[in-house]
């Protein structure tokens, strides 16, 4: 790959947006438009200053629907089953983290609902609110809110390593049980798939892509 | 004017929040114009939260590591297993290649964080030029692996949901799982607090 690095600004004259600043080091770059798979980097400290940003809003908004889809199956469905005697025990992410909170482990309970369950769904609906909008040309009530919490909870998801998680239980519980993967891992496998998807998105260009109100400064 | 200016010699910020070009109005608490966030040159305390939380992140650690992170009871036989046995078993009995993923994540990547943010945090501390792109980049790698270490706090809420026969066979979650879980999101917030910009800050003699 041959990435084009941005030439440093000089001056800030025109808006502001025409800049940009690396968040790892502070450089300042004049922004450039960006062809299809292109990766502008910093030239100090390498980090990634911006993708191409091929999937539009559109695309963005039916991304988050599939998203939707796949995270109710995820937790409708079970993810584990386990045989012994002729009885099927099933696990659902629900189960999983009410079973700690009665185990006495409640940290690890909250932990799991929070990163499992409460962040990835408040992200979606967050986006999906926000695109809805965005689609009618307009932002949406509470947009710059939501883009701060949307900001903050970014790093709070964590349903890849669950299906991680999923993998070495069912290795280990094989050691002496009947445990066999069940619909609901698929499920998050795709899920996890469709987060990989997501983590090439900057979100942070919705604040230039969809206009302010004619209100708003 | 050097030949890649940095935000403070324009007189600019970028928001930490939503990634807005401001002016630097050298007012103590201005706020973005577009999203409200108070906008600093650099993160607020970083050094010293860093290392606060890297402190309690480590004696933590200590506790996630000795102690059981959970007890597989079978027909009354108990066998508690810490991090370290729980790799160990996989290795032997189960499938080498999960130990050693296990092992990264619970094992490897938390003692790493230790390690390279107080490295960094060292080395800002001394303002040296030593190496700047590499810690760079080593800042990169931990906060890009950093969520991954929760994975054997999932393994043990999957196994203790899935094994529950009373008397017959049981998997209980230990003390060590909280204290590891703890260990996990406080090595995340250290490594959020530290400001890698800090890493360029000291006096450049050439570019």
């Amino acid at each position: 790959m041959n990435p084009p690095t941005s030439h440093p600004g000089h001056v800030p004259s025109a808006s502001s947006s025409a800049l940009l600043i690396c968040e790892h080091c502070d450089t300042v770059y004049r922004r450039r438009s960006l062809a299809r798979g292109d990766v502008a980097r910093c030239a100090r400290c390498d980090a990634v200053l911006e993708r191409h940003q091929r999937i539009g809003l559109n695309a963005m908004l039916a991304l988050v629907a599939t998203v939707m889809v796949v995270f109710v199956l995820a937790n409708v469905w079970p993810i584990m089953t386990l045989g012994l005697n002729g009885e099927q025990i099933h696990t659902r992410l629900w189960g999983v983290i009410l079973m700690m909170w009665r185990q006495h482990a409640q940290v690890v309970a909250v932990l799991a609902a929070g990163t499992l369950f409460f962040f990835p769904l408040c992200k979606m609906l967050v986006l999906g609110w926000l695109l809805v909008h965005a689609q009618q040309g307009r932002r949406a009530p509470g947009f710059k809110q939501l883009m701060i919490v949307l900001h903050y909870i970014h790093p709070w998801t964590m349903s890849e390593v669950f299906v991680l998680g999923v993998l070495v239980s069912i290795v280990k519980a094989q050691l002496y049980f009947d445990v066999s993967p069940d619909t609901g891992v698929f499920a998050y496998a795709a899920l996890a798939g469709l987060i990989t998807i997501f983590s090439g998105i900057d979100l942070r260009r919705l604040w230039d892509t969809i206009p302010a109100a004619e209100n708003a400064s | 004017m050097s030949a890649m200016p940095r935000a403070h010699e324009l007189g600019l910020i970028g928001c930490h929040v939503c990634g807005l070009v401001c002016r630097d109005t050298q007012i103590p608490d201005a706020a973005c114009p577009r999203c409200g966030s108070a906008l600093h040159r650099r993160k607020p305390n970083s050094r010293m939260r860093t290392w606060a939380l890297l402190i309690a992140a480590f004696i933590l650690y200590i506790p996630a590591n000795v102690m059981p992170i959970m007890r597989t009871a079978s027909l009354g036989d108990a066998d508690d297993n810490t991090i370290l046995s729980g790799v160990i078993e996989l290795w032997v009995k189960g499938s080498p290649g999960l130990a050693v993923i296990v092992f990264t994540a619970s094992i490897v990547v938390p003692m790493m964080k230790f390690l390279v943010l107080s490295t960094l945090l060292l080395a800002v501390h001394c303002g040296t030029n030593w190496a700047r792109i590499q810690r760079a980049r080593l800042y990169r790698l931990v906060e890009f692996i950093g969520y991954w270490s929760m994975l054997d706090v999932f393994v043990v809420s999957l196994l203790t949901a899935l094994v529950q026969f009373g008397f017959f066979s049981e998997v209980e979650p230990l003390p060590g799982v909280v204290y590891f879980g703890l260990t996990v999101v406080l090595t995340m917030l250290a490594s959020m607090s530290f400001d890698p910009r800090l890493i360029w800050d000291c006096k450049e003699e050439d570019d």
